[in-house]
């Protein structure tokens, strides 16, 4: 009984710790090594069968000199920079959008709901290169956008929208919006009506019951649709290398082009380690918000 | 209280409409007669012939399928045991790690997935290719299956089980005669959830293929970086009405589901 | 026809099904059941009874193997059985939320267990249908547990613990999902059928009435000790603690200060008053002591007795009317609160007392206990 209870726990205990933990510190590792014009390539590698010296020499030769070239190179920090600006604007913009959307389907009929809950998932089982790519023909210059905006007269000329970071941020918004929608609809439609009449009846507008009522109400739903959008949006890679252009600098983009274009490994490993750092703290604001959440349903 | 003032359809409506009028416009011009896609030629179903003679996508798609098919069996088995050890698995030493390595890469960026996995395999000396890219899926979709699964584990009485025990099963026939079929609905929603997620994924893919399998996604994501095209145009359209109808009859299959509980429940009160 | 009491527990020779043996078991920090030994026997009715946190779930838990004790043996039928697993157990369990499997039938869950033990086919059939025979359910075999009531279900629950007949069946707050009228029927019921097929039941329950009614004997237990093990009028009528006094119905308890006179008890409790007379629970009874009187014992009368010991007057503050009795309140000098009941045996008698009457309360030598504090 206590050998099957063993094997259990560690076939998926290794299989985590053979893909997943060990990539992972090879990654750190590479981080801290030099480039070199070999296979794989760069240096140290580890040769066991050297004994105790060659493991001390493959130590001694490992250094942080990756991070301190991020660190002097202008492209890193700005990338750095403009993936948080980016992720923050949009994840922003995304809640702006989103909100209204969740607010309308919690007080929609209740015999909609299922349909409109249907209707936004929907788009989350739908395959996200697609969705992406259905982006690019808007927004291209002969696109739908520019075609509707010059038949209601609104622009003369059409606009360069598609290979800018406008693009990227209107893609994020229509991919993420999912995240965003899902979880403050959940916590909307668990607000009791009575809140409302009562702020009402005590005196509130419409329009202050709003502001003091469901908005602070709903901040949990906020919080966890800010950080789902928020959190991928950051590493993110299609978007800014379908939607963006030259200039756009998104970290995710930054780490594809220096491993396979510029092939170099060890700086790609610094990048990805840097980009773990910068994730941990919106991470852990995430699980402290969604352990409130299941504290407060208990 | 639920009432549907105009600000409330304003935003559906226009909300909605940004969600799929992108989508529709690509379903619409599959259907074009013309190779310019802002000009409309004329209906035609001719792209989704040219399609079908694209050995390229062919091949890819092919390959797609019996990637997600295989990864999100394993992802299954392995997401399910995860989820077990998580909720019922008692103390064990690295016990933090194991949930962290369960949680930590539903938030992973992909690139860093993808990267470390290829680092992995190519210290190890491993070709790049099917077997790879279906080891990749399997650990990234297996996380996603634990925390479907483990969410039903934390919610149905753990006495049911201990009824089982004491009516004289083994601890697998426990887990076998009960435990299995009351979570079975989680456990398939968690493996069709690491089918999408497999047939989906394109940054992982495109880090741990080798030349010598290429998945759809990284066919297609290729082909776009070119621009827009009507064969595309109808892959996607195929592709969101295999997802449009998967999801409705899944709708329809819980909703039923739902009333004839209902009706049980009204005869069981009788 | 006499009939001669089933009381193995006062029989020397009697051998006991279950024996706990100064059973520890321990939480981390946290120790649930203390030191405890005790005996049943078979085809005893017996009830553990006391608080949440108490200590019953856990020592039924370890019965039914869920649950290894930290220190100590517990023996089935003289066996020590710590080593052995739930599923090898002669034991079956009642759960509390009746755990009944959710994906099968009705009578699929009560031929789960049989189906386990390698029985022949037609033979579960037979015994499957004598158990739906015996909770009277024969007509609910095909539904699913969430098509039935919760009534028929405890009842199913009830039938697939008994099915493999086991040696003993463990019953963990059996009827605490009822509405209370259904549990009074059920009451009986379980008792019938705890009659009808000879099992040694063992029930956990927080409920009082509910223990005192099925149950053959009454453990009443305390921060994982046993507090009294007694047949249920034994618990009510002599409880060795204020503890078991106070957890049983309803009580009055006088502090006070006891001498020995004779063969009773002269207890001082307030300054100016005669002392209370009462029946010693052990000789030599002194120092001080509580006095422990049950409100029914307690009579009330405008006019002061005569020929009793022990009078004292009062004053009412309050009275409850519960239909088939009423409860007086009445301060007595001192500021005591004793309680007082009285059965309202005649539907339209006149109410006798009133607020802030002044009465008489009087008690015999025996009918309340003196018990150290």
């Amino acid at each position: 009984m206590n050998i099957r209870r063993i094997a259990l726990i560690s076939v998926p205990y290794l299989w985590l710790l053979a893909l997943f933990m060990v990539p992972f510190l090879i990654v750190f590792k590479i981080s801290l090594s030099d480039i070199a014009l070999a296979i794989p390539p760069y240096t140290p590698t580890l040769d066991i069968s050297g004994g105790w010296t060659e493991v001390r020499s493959f130590f001694s030769q490992l250094d942080f000199e990756n991070f301190e070239f991020l660190a002097t190179d202008d492209l890193y920090w700005k990338s750095y920079l403009s993936s948080l600006k980016i992720a923050f604007i949009s994840t922003f913009i995304c809640l702006l959008v989103g909100f209204p959307i969740a607010y309308g389907m919690a007080n929609a009929p209740k015999e909609w709901q299922p349909t409109l809950m249907l209707l936004v998932i929907l788009p989350f089982w739908t395959s996200f290169l697609i969705r992406v790519y259905s982006l690019i023909g808007i927004l291209s210059q002969e696109g739908m956008l520019n075609q509707f905006l010059m038949w209601i007269g609104l622009i003369g000329e059409p606009l360069t929208i598609l290979n800018t970071n406008i693009a990227v941020y209107i893609g994020i918004v229509y991919t993420y919006c999912p995240f965003m929608i899902l979880p403050i609809y959940a916590t909307l439609i668990k607000l009791d009506g009575s809140l409302l009449e009562a702020a009402e009846d005590l005196g509130c507008s419409r329009t202050e019951a709003f502001w003091r009522i469901t908005v602070p109400l709903s901040k949990a739903g906020i919080i966890a649709g800010c950080f789902l959008v928020f959190i991928p949006a950051l590493g993110e890679f299609v978007i800014p290398s379908l939607l963006g252009g030259s200039d756009t600098l998104m970290i995710g983009k930054v780490l594809y082009e220096e491993f396979f274009a510029n092939r170099d490994w060890p700086v790609a490993g610094a990048v990805a380690v840097i980009l773990l750092l910068i994730l941990i703290v919106p991470i852990v604001l995430y699980q402290r918000n969604e352990q409130k959440i299941m504290e407060a349903e208990k | 209280m639920r009432r549907l003032t105009w600000f409330n359809a304003t935003s559906l409506t226009l909300g909605f409409a940004f969600l799929y009028i992108p989508m529709i416009i690509v379903i619409v011009y599959s259907f074009n007669e013309s190779r310019l896609v802002t000009v409309w030629g004329g209906f035609s179903t001719k792209w989704y012939g040219e399609l079908l003679q694209n050995e390229a996508f062919l091949d890819a798609a092919w390959v797609t399928f019996k990637v997600g098919l295989v990864s999100s069996i394993i992802a299954t088995i392995l997401g399910t045991m995860g989820a077990y050890v998580l909720v019922r698995g008692g103390r064990f030493f690295g016990r933090t790690l194991f949930s962290g390595m369960i949680y930590a890469p539903l938030v992973m960026p992909e690139v860093i997935t993808g990267l470390s996995l290829l680092l992995l395999f190519i210290s190890i000396g491993l070709d790049r290719g099917l077997f790879t890219i279906i080891l990749a899926h399997a650990t990234f979709s297996m996380c996603y299956v634990s925390v479907v699964v483990s969410s039903r584990l934390v919610s149905f009485d753990r006495s049911v089980e201990e009824a089982a025990l004491d009516l004289g099963c083994t601890p697998f026939e426990a887990f076998r005669l009960v435990t299995l079929p009351i979570i079975a609905p989680a456990v398939i929603s968690g493996w069709l959830l690491a089918l999408t997620l497999s047939l989906d994924d394109l940054v992982i893919a495109s880090f741990v293929a080798g030349p010598s399998a290429t998945t759809l996604p990284i066919k297609v994501f290729s082909s776009i970086r070119l621009g827009v095209s009507p064969e595309i145009n109808a892959l996607s359209t195929i592709l969101i009405g295999i997802v449009t109808i998967g999801t409705f009859a899944a709708s329809l299959t819980t909703k039923r589901a739902v009333m004839r509980k209902d009706r049980e429940r009204r005869l069981a009160e009788q | 026809m006499p009939e001669t009491a089933f009381e193995p527990w006062k029989d020397p020779s009697a051998k006991p099904l279950i024996q706990f043996r100064n059973v520890t078991k321990r939480f981390g920090d946290f120790v649930a059941i203390d030191d405890l030994s005790i005996d049943i026997f078979e085809k005893e009715f017996f009830a553990l009874l006391g608080p949440s946190g108490c200590g019953k779930t856990t020592m039924m838990r370890m019965l039914a193997g869920f649950e290894t004790p930290t220190s100590g043996t517990i023996m089935l039928d003289g066996k020590d059985i710590s080593p052995i697993p739930p599923n090898k157990r002669s034991v079956n369990m009642m759960f509390q939320s009746y755990a009944l499997f959710p994906h099968l039938t009705v009578y699929d869950n009560i031929a789960f267990g049989l189906k386990r033990s390698k029985m022949p086919k037609d033979e579960i059939d037979a015994r499957v249908k004598e158990m739906l025979r015996l909770v009277q359910i024969e007509k609910f075999g095909n539904r699913k547990p969430e098509q039935i009531s919760g009534g028929q279900r405890q009842r199913v629950a009830l039938a697939r613990a008994l099915a493999k007949a086991p040696k003993l069946l463990l019953l963990d707050e059996p009827l605490s999902a009822l509405d209370k009228k259904l549990r009074q029927e059920t009451q009986f019921e379980l008792m019938d059928i705890q009659e009808k097929t000879g099992t040694t039941f063992v029930v956990v329950t927080h409920d009082q009435e509910e223990a005192m009614t099925v149950a053959s004997r009454v453990a009443v237990m305390d921060h994982g000790k046993l507090k009294q093990v007694d047949t249920p009028d034994q618990i009510y009528e002599a409880p060795n603690s204020t503890y078991v006094a106070d957890f049983i119905g309803d009580v009055n308890i006088i502090e006070g200060h006891a001498t020995t006179q004779g063969d009773t008890v002269a207890i001082a409790w307030a300054e100016g008053q005669p002392s209370i007379i009462g029946t010693p629970t052990r000789p030599g009874m002194a120092g001080k002591v509580s006095f422990a009187i049950r409100p029914e014992k307690v009579a009330i009368s405008a006019e002061k007795p005569k020929d009793l010991n022990n009078v004292v007057q009062g004053k009412i503050l309050d009275i409850a009317y519960l239909g088939n009795l009423s409860t007086y309140h009445v301060a007595l000098p001192g500021g005591i609160t004793i309680k007082a009941q009285t059965a309202n045996s005649r539907r339209r008698a006149r109410r006798p007392f009133t607020w802030d009457d002044e009465v008489w309360l009087s008690w015999t030598d025996t009918a309340g206990i003196v018990l150290d504090s």
